[in-house]
Protein backbone atom coordinates (compact mmCIF):
# COMPACT_ATOMS: atom_id res chain seq x y z
CA UNK A 1 0.00 0.00 0.00
CA UNK A 2 2.87 2.37 0.81
CA UNK A 3 4.33 2.45 -2.73
CA UNK A 4 0.84 2.96 -4.18
CA UNK A 5 0.04 5.71 -1.71
CA UNK A 6 3.32 7.51 -2.33
CA UNK A 7 3.23 7.12 -6.11
CA UNK A 8 1.54 10.46 -6.88
CA UNK A 9 4.08 12.32 -4.74
CA UNK A 10 6.95 10.49 -6.41
CA UNK A 11 5.40 11.39 -9.77
CA UNK A 12 5.27 15.06 -8.80
CA UNK A 13 8.88 14.97 -7.59
CA UNK A 14 10.01 13.42 -10.87
CA UNK A 15 8.08 16.05 -12.83
CA UNK A 16 9.70 18.74 -10.71
CA UNK A 17 13.20 17.29 -11.18
CA UNK A 18 12.78 17.06 -14.96
CA UNK A 19 11.23 20.53 -15.22
CA UNK A 20 8.02 18.94 -16.37
CA UNK A 21 5.41 20.57 -14.16
CA UNK A 22 3.98 22.53 -17.08
CA UNK A 23 3.51 26.24 -17.61
CA UNK A 24 1.63 26.81 -14.38
CA UNK A 25 3.48 24.49 -11.96
CA UNK A 26 1.81 25.69 -8.76
CA UNK A 27 -1.62 25.13 -10.24
CA UNK A 28 -0.59 21.69 -11.51
CA UNK A 29 0.81 20.60 -8.15
CA UNK A 30 -2.20 21.93 -6.22
CA UNK A 31 -4.64 20.22 -8.55
CA UNK A 32 -2.74 16.91 -8.58
CA UNK A 33 -2.61 16.82 -4.78
CA UNK A 34 -6.31 17.70 -4.61
CA UNK A 35 -7.26 15.04 -7.16
CA UNK A 36 -5.42 12.35 -5.20
CA UNK A 37 -6.89 13.50 -1.89
CA UNK A 38 -10.35 12.91 -3.27
CA UNK A 39 -9.47 9.66 -4.97
CA UNK A 40 -7.86 8.20 -1.87
CA UNK A 41 -10.71 9.45 0.30
CA UNK A 42 -13.23 7.77 -1.98
CA UNK A 43 -11.07 4.63 -1.88
CA UNK A 44 -11.34 4.57 1.90
CA UNK A 45 -15.10 4.85 1.53
CA UNK A 46 -15.12 1.98 -0.97
CA UNK A 47 -13.77 -0.56 1.50
CA UNK A 48 -16.97 -1.14 3.45
CA UNK A 49 -19.00 -1.53 0.22
CA UNK A 50 -16.43 -4.09 -0.96
CA UNK A 51 -16.88 -5.92 2.35
CA UNK A 52 -20.65 -5.75 2.01
CA UNK A 53 -20.66 -6.95 -1.57
CA UNK A 54 -17.99 -9.66 -1.32
CA UNK A 55 -18.36 -10.72 2.30
CA UNK A 56 -14.56 -10.38 2.67
CA UNK A 57 -13.25 -8.61 5.78
CA UNK A 58 -9.65 -7.94 4.68
CA UNK A 59 -10.40 -4.66 2.82
CA UNK A 60 -11.10 -3.01 6.16
CA UNK A 61 -7.50 -3.60 7.23
CA UNK A 62 -6.43 -1.13 4.53
CA UNK A 63 -8.64 1.65 5.76
CA UNK A 64 -6.45 3.26 8.39
CA UNK A 65 -3.41 3.60 6.10
CA UNK A 66 -5.52 4.87 3.22
CA UNK A 67 -7.24 7.34 5.51
CA UNK A 68 -3.92 8.66 6.74
CA UNK A 69 -2.69 8.98 3.16
CA UNK A 70 -5.80 11.01 2.33
CA UNK A 71 -5.05 13.28 5.26
CA UNK A 72 -1.41 13.59 4.19
CA UNK A 73 -2.47 14.61 0.68
CA UNK A 74 -5.01 17.15 1.86
CA UNK A 75 -2.41 18.65 4.20
CA UNK A 76 0.07 18.94 1.32
CA UNK A 77 -2.65 20.39 -0.92
CA UNK A 78 -3.42 23.03 1.71
CA UNK A 79 0.28 23.66 2.40
CA UNK A 80 0.96 24.30 -1.29
CA UNK A 81 -1.95 26.73 -1.33
CA UNK A 82 -0.59 28.59 1.68
CA UNK A 83 3.09 28.58 0.74
CA UNK A 84 3.34 28.49 -3.04
CA UNK A 85 0.09 30.01 -4.17
CA UNK A 86 -0.40 32.76 -1.61
CA UNK A 87 3.07 32.84 -0.04
CA UNK A 88 1.75 33.39 3.48
CA UNK A 89 -0.53 36.27 2.49
CA UNK A 90 -2.74 35.44 5.49
CA UNK A 91 -5.07 38.36 4.92
CA UNK A 92 -5.82 37.40 1.33
CA UNK A 93 -6.26 33.77 2.34
CA UNK A 94 -8.66 34.66 5.14
CA UNK A 95 -10.71 36.73 2.70
CA UNK A 96 -10.79 33.83 0.27
CA UNK A 97 -11.78 31.31 2.92
CA UNK A 98 -14.70 33.46 3.94
CA UNK A 99 -15.79 34.78 0.55
CA UNK A 100 -15.33 31.80 -1.74
CA UNK A 101 -17.77 28.98 -0.93
CA UNK A 102 -15.59 26.35 -2.56
CA UNK A 103 -12.67 27.28 -0.30
CA UNK A 104 -14.89 27.44 2.78
CA UNK A 105 -16.07 23.87 2.30
CA UNK A 106 -12.56 22.73 1.43
CA UNK A 107 -11.01 24.10 4.59
CA UNK A 108 -13.94 22.74 6.62
CA UNK A 109 -13.38 19.27 5.16
CA UNK A 110 -9.71 19.44 6.10
CA UNK A 111 -10.54 20.55 9.64
CA UNK A 112 -13.00 17.65 9.97
CA UNK A 113 -10.37 15.14 8.85
CA UNK A 114 -7.81 16.32 11.42
CA UNK A 115 -9.37 14.67 14.49
CA UNK A 116 -9.83 11.51 12.45
CA UNK A 117 -6.12 11.39 11.66
CA UNK A 118 -5.29 12.18 15.28
CA UNK A 119 -7.44 9.33 16.59
CA UNK A 120 -6.41 6.76 14.03
CA UNK A 121 -4.29 4.60 16.33
CA UNK A 122 -5.41 1.50 18.25
CA UNK A 123 -4.50 3.33 21.46
CA UNK A 124 -6.96 6.07 20.54
CA UNK A 125 -9.74 3.57 19.88
CA UNK A 126 -9.20 2.24 23.39
CA UNK A 127 -9.18 5.72 24.91
CA UNK A 128 -12.35 6.84 23.20
CA UNK A 129 -14.13 3.55 23.39
CA UNK A 130 -15.41 1.78 20.29
CA UNK A 131 -18.77 3.52 20.21
CA UNK A 132 -17.48 7.12 20.57
CA UNK A 133 -14.67 6.42 18.12
CA UNK A 134 -17.14 5.12 15.54
CA UNK A 135 -19.35 8.16 16.01
CA UNK A 136 -16.39 10.52 15.59
CA UNK A 137 -15.21 8.78 12.47
CA UNK A 138 -18.58 9.17 10.81
CA UNK A 139 -17.33 12.70 10.15
CA UNK A 140 -15.58 11.19 7.14
CA UNK A 141 -18.93 11.19 5.35
CA UNK A 142 -19.30 14.92 5.88
CA UNK A 143 -15.69 15.49 4.84
CA UNK A 144 -16.18 13.47 1.67
CA UNK A 145 -19.31 15.38 0.69
CA UNK A 146 -17.59 18.72 1.39
CA UNK A 147 -14.53 17.59 -0.55
CA UNK A 148 -16.60 16.70 -3.60
CA UNK A 149 -18.49 20.01 -3.32
CA UNK A 150 -15.14 21.81 -3.14
CA UNK A 151 -14.20 20.25 -6.48
CA UNK A 152 -17.65 20.78 -8.00
CA UNK A 153 -17.80 24.44 -7.06
CA UNK A 154 -14.35 25.36 -8.24
CA UNK A 155 -14.77 23.77 -11.65
CA UNK A 156 -15.62 26.11 -14.45
CA UNK A 157 -18.46 25.71 -16.88
CA UNK A 158 -17.81 22.87 -19.29
CA UNK A 159 -15.59 20.81 -16.97
CA UNK A 160 -17.49 17.67 -16.05
CA UNK A 161 -14.96 15.56 -14.11
CA UNK A 162 -16.33 16.57 -10.69
CA UNK A 163 -19.65 14.97 -11.58
CA UNK A 164 -17.90 11.62 -11.88
CA UNK A 165 -16.78 12.02 -8.27
CA UNK A 166 -20.34 12.95 -7.29
CA UNK A 167 -21.60 9.77 -8.93
CA UNK A 168 -18.96 7.58 -7.28
CA UNK A 169 -19.62 9.10 -3.86
CA UNK A 170 -23.36 8.63 -4.34
CA UNK A 171 -22.84 4.96 -5.14
CA UNK A 172 -20.48 4.41 -2.20
CA UNK A 173 -22.87 6.07 0.24
CA UNK A 174 -25.82 4.41 -1.44
CA UNK A 175 -24.45 0.92 -0.82
CA UNK A 176 -24.20 1.73 2.89
CA UNK A 177 -27.71 3.11 3.02
CA UNK A 178 -29.19 0.06 1.29
CA UNK A 179 -27.19 -2.24 3.55
CA UNK A 180 -28.33 -0.41 6.69
CA UNK A 181 -31.96 -0.59 5.58
CA UNK A 182 -31.60 -4.31 4.84
CA UNK A 183 -30.05 -4.98 8.25
CA UNK A 184 -32.79 -3.03 9.96
CA UNK A 185 -35.44 -5.01 8.09
CA UNK A 186 -33.73 -8.27 9.08
CA UNK A 187 -33.63 -7.23 12.75
CA UNK A 188 -37.26 -6.21 12.63
CA UNK A 189 -38.22 -9.63 11.40
CA UNK A 190 -36.35 -11.46 14.20
CA UNK B 1 17.28 59.85 -9.79
CA UNK B 2 14.92 62.22 -11.52
CA UNK B 3 13.75 59.66 -14.04
CA UNK B 4 10.01 59.37 -13.77
CA UNK B 5 9.01 55.82 -12.99
CA UNK B 6 6.84 54.18 -15.62
CA UNK B 7 3.26 54.38 -14.39
CA UNK B 8 2.47 50.73 -14.96
CA UNK B 9 5.63 48.66 -15.09
CA UNK B 10 8.76 48.54 -12.97
CA UNK B 11 11.96 49.55 -14.74
CA UNK B 12 13.60 46.43 -13.29
CA UNK B 13 11.38 44.36 -15.58
CA UNK B 14 12.98 45.60 -18.80
CA UNK B 15 13.21 42.77 -21.26
CA UNK B 16 16.59 41.13 -21.53
CA UNK B 17 17.20 42.07 -25.15
CA UNK B 18 19.54 39.20 -25.86
CA UNK B 19 17.01 36.75 -24.45
CA UNK B 20 14.24 38.25 -26.51
CA UNK B 21 16.19 38.51 -29.77
CA UNK B 22 17.69 35.05 -29.41
CA UNK B 23 14.37 33.47 -30.27
CA UNK B 24 15.70 30.87 -32.61
CA UNK B 25 18.16 29.23 -30.27
CA UNK B 26 15.55 29.67 -27.54
CA UNK B 27 13.06 27.62 -29.53
CA UNK B 28 15.62 25.05 -30.62
CA UNK B 29 17.09 24.77 -27.12
CA UNK B 30 13.66 24.59 -25.57
CA UNK B 31 12.47 21.97 -28.02
CA UNK B 32 15.64 19.92 -27.47
CA UNK B 33 15.28 20.11 -23.70
CA UNK B 34 11.65 19.09 -23.95
CA UNK B 35 12.45 16.25 -26.33
CA UNK B 36 14.85 14.82 -23.73
CA UNK B 37 12.13 14.58 -21.08
CA UNK B 38 10.57 11.18 -20.39
CA UNK B 39 7.05 12.29 -19.49
CA UNK B 40 6.38 14.80 -22.27
CA UNK B 41 3.00 14.28 -23.85
CA UNK B 42 2.21 17.60 -25.38
CA UNK B 43 4.89 20.18 -24.59
CA UNK B 44 6.62 20.43 -27.93
CA UNK B 45 5.42 23.14 -30.31
CA UNK B 46 7.40 23.14 -33.58
CA UNK B 47 8.39 26.60 -34.85
CA UNK B 48 6.07 27.96 -37.52
CA UNK B 49 6.77 29.82 -40.74
CA UNK B 50 8.49 33.18 -40.09
CA UNK B 51 6.37 36.29 -40.48
CA UNK B 52 7.90 39.69 -41.08
CA UNK B 53 6.53 42.64 -39.15
CA UNK B 54 7.66 46.06 -38.03
CA UNK B 55 7.75 46.58 -34.31
CA UNK B 56 5.44 49.39 -33.20
CA UNK B 57 7.26 50.95 -30.25
CA UNK B 58 4.08 52.66 -29.06
CA UNK B 59 2.60 49.29 -28.16
CA UNK B 60 5.38 47.42 -26.37
CA UNK B 61 4.89 46.13 -22.85
CA UNK B 62 8.30 46.40 -21.13
CA UNK B 63 7.81 43.19 -19.12
CA UNK B 64 9.71 40.09 -20.22
CA UNK B 65 7.74 38.19 -22.88
CA UNK B 66 6.50 34.79 -21.81
CA UNK B 67 8.51 31.83 -23.07
CA UNK B 68 7.14 30.65 -26.40
CA UNK B 69 6.91 27.09 -25.07
CA UNK B 70 4.44 28.27 -22.45
CA UNK B 71 2.49 30.53 -24.82
CA UNK B 72 2.03 27.66 -27.29
CA UNK B 73 1.29 24.80 -24.88
CA UNK B 74 -0.80 26.41 -22.12
CA UNK B 75 -3.96 27.37 -23.93
CA UNK B 76 -7.68 27.65 -23.34
CA UNK B 77 -9.27 26.69 -26.64
CA UNK B 78 -12.29 24.52 -25.89
CA UNK B 79 -12.76 23.79 -29.60
CA UNK B 80 -9.86 21.38 -29.17
CA UNK B 81 -10.67 20.16 -25.65
CA UNK B 82 -10.95 21.31 -22.08
CA UNK B 83 -7.38 20.64 -20.95
CA UNK B 84 -4.76 23.34 -21.31
CA UNK B 85 -2.60 20.84 -23.17
CA UNK B 86 -5.27 19.79 -25.67
CA UNK B 87 -4.94 22.66 -28.19
CA UNK B 88 -1.22 22.05 -28.79
CA UNK B 89 -1.63 18.28 -28.73
CA UNK B 90 -4.66 18.16 -31.05
CA UNK B 91 -4.20 21.38 -33.02
CA UNK B 92 -2.97 19.64 -36.16
CA UNK B 93 -6.51 18.87 -37.38
CA UNK B 94 -7.22 22.54 -38.04
CA UNK B 95 -6.80 23.48 -41.70
CA UNK B 96 -5.81 27.12 -42.00
CA UNK B 97 -5.87 27.15 -45.83
CA UNK B 98 -8.10 27.94 -47.59
CA UNK B 99 -9.50 30.46 -45.08
CA UNK B 100 -11.90 33.31 -45.68
CA UNK B 101 -13.23 35.99 -43.38
CA UNK B 102 -16.69 37.32 -44.21
CA UNK B 103 -17.18 40.92 -43.08
CA UNK B 104 -20.88 41.74 -43.23
CA UNK B 105 -23.83 43.34 -41.49
CA UNK B 106 -24.30 47.08 -41.14
CA UNK B 107 -21.49 48.02 -43.54
CA UNK B 108 -21.51 49.94 -46.79
CA UNK B 109 -19.11 47.57 -48.55
CA UNK B 110 -19.44 44.01 -47.23
CA UNK B 111 -16.51 41.86 -48.30
CA UNK B 112 -15.20 38.34 -48.02
CA UNK B 113 -11.44 38.47 -47.49
CA UNK B 114 -9.10 35.62 -48.24
CA UNK B 115 -6.54 35.28 -45.45
CA UNK B 116 -3.64 35.62 -47.89
CA UNK B 117 -5.15 38.88 -49.20
CA UNK B 118 -5.35 40.11 -45.62
CA UNK B 119 -1.67 39.32 -45.11
CA UNK B 120 -0.79 41.29 -48.23
CA UNK B 121 -3.16 44.22 -47.80
CA UNK B 122 -2.59 45.37 -44.23
CA UNK B 123 0.92 46.35 -43.08
CA UNK B 124 1.89 44.03 -40.24
CA UNK B 125 3.08 45.39 -36.90
CA UNK B 126 4.64 43.61 -33.98
CA UNK B 127 3.12 44.62 -30.64
CA UNK B 128 3.95 43.24 -27.22
CA UNK B 129 0.74 42.98 -25.22
CA UNK B 130 -0.11 41.62 -21.81
CA UNK B 131 -2.89 39.02 -21.94
CA UNK B 132 -4.83 38.35 -18.74
CA UNK B 133 -6.97 35.26 -18.51
CA UNK B 134 -10.11 35.40 -16.38
CA UNK B 135 -8.67 32.41 -14.51
CA UNK B 136 -6.11 34.80 -12.94
CA UNK B 137 -3.01 33.93 -14.93
CA UNK B 138 -1.35 36.11 -17.54
CA UNK B 139 1.28 36.22 -20.24
CA UNK B 140 3.15 38.85 -22.23
CA UNK B 141 3.09 38.01 -25.93
CA UNK B 142 4.67 39.67 -28.97
CA UNK B 143 1.75 39.53 -31.41
CA UNK B 144 1.87 40.33 -35.13
CA UNK B 145 -1.15 41.98 -36.72
CA UNK B 146 -2.84 45.21 -37.66
CA UNK B 147 -5.50 47.39 -36.03
CA UNK B 148 -9.11 46.28 -36.54
CA UNK B 149 -9.94 49.89 -37.38
CA UNK B 150 -7.97 49.53 -40.62
CA UNK B 151 -10.10 46.55 -41.67
CA UNK B 152 -13.35 48.24 -40.67
CA UNK B 153 -12.45 51.40 -42.59
CA UNK B 154 -12.32 49.29 -45.75
CA UNK B 155 -15.88 48.01 -45.33
CA UNK B 156 -17.31 51.38 -44.24
CA UNK B 157 -19.43 50.81 -41.15
CA UNK B 158 -22.87 52.44 -41.31
CA UNK B 159 -23.98 54.90 -38.63
CA UNK B 160 -26.42 52.33 -37.31
CA UNK B 161 -23.60 49.91 -36.48
CA UNK B 162 -23.06 49.92 -32.72
CA UNK B 163 -21.33 46.59 -32.16
CA UNK B 164 -18.89 44.24 -33.84
CA UNK B 165 -19.44 40.50 -33.55
CA UNK B 166 -16.68 37.92 -34.09
CA UNK B 167 -17.60 34.37 -35.03
CA UNK B 168 -15.14 31.48 -34.79
CA UNK B 169 -15.09 28.46 -37.09
CA UNK B 170 -17.63 25.77 -36.25
CA UNK B 171 -16.49 22.42 -37.62
CA UNK B 172 -16.32 19.28 -35.47
CA UNK B 173 -14.14 17.65 -38.13
CA UNK B 174 -11.41 20.20 -37.52
CA UNK B 175 -12.19 20.98 -33.88
CA UNK B 176 -12.49 17.68 -31.96
CA UNK B 177 -13.78 19.54 -28.91
CA UNK B 178 -16.88 20.51 -30.86
CA UNK B 179 -17.99 16.91 -31.19
CA UNK B 180 -20.99 16.37 -28.94
CA UNK B 181 -20.02 13.79 -26.33
CA UNK B 182 -22.16 11.87 -23.84
CA UNK B 183 -22.33 14.91 -21.60
CA UNK B 184 -23.33 17.27 -24.41
CA UNK B 185 -21.39 20.16 -25.91
CA UNK B 186 -18.99 22.06 -23.66
CA UNK B 187 -20.07 25.39 -25.17
CA UNK B 188 -22.83 26.50 -27.51
CA UNK B 189 -20.89 26.58 -30.83
CA UNK B 190 -19.82 28.55 -32.79
CA UNK B 191 -17.78 30.66 -30.39
CA UNK B 192 -19.07 34.21 -30.52
CA UNK B 193 -17.45 37.32 -29.10
CA UNK B 194 -18.21 40.98 -29.48
CA UNK B 195 -17.08 44.54 -28.86
CA UNK B 196 -18.75 47.91 -28.69
CA UNK B 197 -18.00 50.00 -31.79
CA UNK B 198 -15.62 52.34 -29.94
CA UNK B 199 -13.77 49.36 -28.43
CA UNK B 200 -13.48 47.82 -31.90
CA UNK B 201 -12.16 51.04 -33.41
CA UNK B 202 -9.65 51.58 -30.58
CA UNK B 203 -6.01 51.53 -31.73
CA UNK B 204 -5.20 48.74 -29.26
CA UNK B 205 -7.63 46.24 -30.81
CA UNK B 206 -5.44 44.05 -32.98
CA UNK B 207 -6.47 41.66 -35.70
CA UNK B 208 -3.71 39.12 -35.23
CA UNK B 209 -2.01 36.76 -37.66
CA UNK B 210 1.23 35.89 -35.92
CA UNK B 211 3.27 35.80 -32.73
CA UNK B 212 6.97 35.53 -31.76
CA UNK B 213 8.03 36.37 -35.29
CA UNK B 214 6.11 33.49 -36.83
CA UNK B 215 2.68 32.63 -38.19
CA UNK B 216 0.07 31.95 -35.49
CA UNK B 217 0.21 28.34 -34.32
CA UNK B 218 -3.12 26.52 -34.55
CA UNK B 219 -3.47 26.34 -30.77
CA UNK B 220 -3.24 30.15 -30.55
CA UNK B 221 -6.15 30.80 -32.91
CA UNK B 222 -4.70 30.42 -36.39
CA UNK B 223 -4.88 31.86 -38.91
CA UNK B 224 -6.77 34.99 -37.81
CA UNK B 225 -7.84 36.18 -34.40
CA UNK B 226 -8.52 39.36 -32.47
CA UNK B 227 -6.55 40.50 -29.42
CA UNK B 228 -8.17 42.94 -27.00
CA UNK B 229 -5.51 43.33 -24.31
CA UNK B 230 -7.52 45.29 -21.73
CA UNK B 231 -10.16 42.61 -21.43
CA UNK B 232 -10.07 39.07 -20.08
CA UNK B 233 -8.52 36.69 -22.59
CA UNK B 234 -11.71 34.91 -23.63
CA UNK B 235 -12.82 38.16 -25.32
CA UNK B 236 -9.96 37.71 -27.80
CA UNK B 237 -11.74 35.37 -30.22
CA UNK B 238 -9.68 32.88 -32.18
CA UNK B 239 -9.82 31.35 -35.67
CA UNK B 240 -12.31 33.95 -36.87
CA UNK B 241 -14.40 33.30 -39.99
CA UNK B 242 -16.99 36.08 -39.70
CA UNK B 243 -17.07 39.67 -38.53
CA UNK B 244 -20.54 41.19 -38.36
CA UNK B 245 -21.49 44.75 -37.57
CA UNK B 246 -24.77 44.98 -35.71
CA UNK B 247 -27.10 47.43 -34.02
CA UNK B 248 -27.90 45.01 -31.16
CA UNK B 249 -25.35 43.82 -28.64
CA UNK B 250 -24.15 40.32 -29.55
CA UNK B 251 -24.74 37.50 -27.07
CA UNK B 252 -21.25 36.18 -26.42
CA UNK B 253 -20.60 32.49 -25.79
CA UNK B 254 -19.41 32.83 -22.20
CA UNK B 255 -22.25 35.21 -21.39
CA UNK B 256 -24.63 32.50 -22.54
CA UNK B 257 -22.79 29.74 -20.73
CA UNK B 258 -22.53 31.48 -17.34
CA UNK B 259 -24.07 34.95 -17.31
CA UNK B 260 -23.42 35.46 -13.60
CA UNK B 261 -19.70 34.90 -14.16
CA UNK B 262 -18.96 36.39 -17.59
CA UNK B 263 -20.30 39.68 -18.85
CA UNK B 264 -20.14 41.40 -22.20
CA UNK B 265 -17.51 43.93 -21.19
CA UNK B 266 -15.22 41.69 -19.10
CA UNK B 267 -12.69 44.46 -18.63
CA UNK B 268 -9.75 43.42 -16.48
CA UNK B 269 -10.68 44.88 -13.10
CA UNK B 270 -9.03 43.92 -9.79
CA UNK B 271 -11.92 45.50 -7.89
CA UNK B 272 -14.64 43.34 -9.35
CA UNK B 273 -14.35 39.74 -8.22
CA UNK B 274 -15.35 36.73 -10.22
CA UNK B 275 -18.12 34.97 -8.24
CA UNK B 276 -15.83 32.04 -7.48
CA UNK B 277 -12.47 33.78 -6.91
CA UNK B 278 -10.81 37.13 -6.50
CA UNK B 279 -9.44 39.08 -9.45
CA UNK B 280 -7.09 41.17 -7.34
CA UNK B 281 -3.98 39.15 -8.16
CA UNK B 282 -2.71 37.00 -11.02
CA UNK B 283 0.02 34.49 -11.75
CA UNK B 284 2.29 35.73 -14.55
CA UNK B 285 3.28 32.47 -16.22
CA UNK B 286 6.97 31.90 -15.54
CA UNK B 287 6.97 33.85 -12.27
CA UNK B 288 6.80 32.42 -8.77
CA UNK B 289 5.01 35.10 -6.79
CA UNK B 290 1.58 36.43 -7.71
CA UNK B 291 1.29 39.93 -9.08
CA UNK B 292 -1.27 42.61 -8.36
CA UNK B 293 -3.73 42.80 -11.23
CA UNK B 294 -3.81 46.21 -12.88
CA UNK B 295 -6.96 48.09 -13.82
CA UNK B 296 -7.68 47.41 -17.51
CA UNK B 297 -4.61 45.14 -17.47
CA UNK B 298 -2.33 48.15 -17.35
CA UNK B 299 -3.98 49.92 -20.28
CA UNK B 300 -6.04 52.30 -18.16
CA UNK B 301 -4.58 55.50 -19.66
CA UNK B 302 -5.45 54.28 -23.10
CA UNK B 303 -8.96 52.87 -22.59
CA UNK B 304 -10.23 54.31 -19.31
CA UNK B 305 -12.07 57.10 -21.11
CA UNK B 306 -14.23 54.58 -22.99
CA UNK B 307 -15.91 53.70 -19.72
CA UNK B 308 -16.16 57.09 -18.05
CA UNK B 309 -19.26 57.20 -15.91
CA UNK B 310 -20.00 53.49 -16.38
CA UNK B 311 -20.61 51.31 -13.34
CA UNK B 312 -18.05 48.60 -14.03
CA UNK B 313 -19.43 46.40 -11.27
CA UNK B 314 -22.82 46.26 -12.98
CA UNK B 315 -21.28 46.11 -16.44
CA UNK B 316 -18.78 43.38 -15.69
Amino acid sequence: MWPIGLAPIVYLLICFATGNLGSNPIDFVTRTLGDWTLRILLATLALTPIRILTGQAWPITLRRLLGLFAFAYVTLHFAVWIVLDFFFDWQQMAVDIVKRPFITVGVTALVLLAPLAATSTAGMIKRLGARRWRQLHRLVYVAAVLGVLHFLWLAKVGVRTPWIYVAVLAVLLGVRVVDALRRRARHARL
Amino acid sequence: MLIRRAPMFRSSEITDEKLYLDRRSFIVGGAAALAALPVVADAKAPPGAPLKATRNAAFVNPDAPTKIEDATTYNNFYEFGLDKGDPSRLGHTLKTRPWTVKVEGLVGKPKTFDIDDILKTFPLEERVYALRCVEAWSMVIPWIGFPLSALLKQVQPLGAAKFVEFVTLNDPQQFPGQKVGIFGASLDWPYVEGLRMDEAMHPLTLMTVGMYGQVLPNQNGAPFRVVVPWKYGFKSGKSIVRIRLTADRPKTSWEKAAPQEYGFYSNVNPEVDHPRFSQATERRIGEFRRRKTLMFNGYADQVGSLYAGMDLRKNY
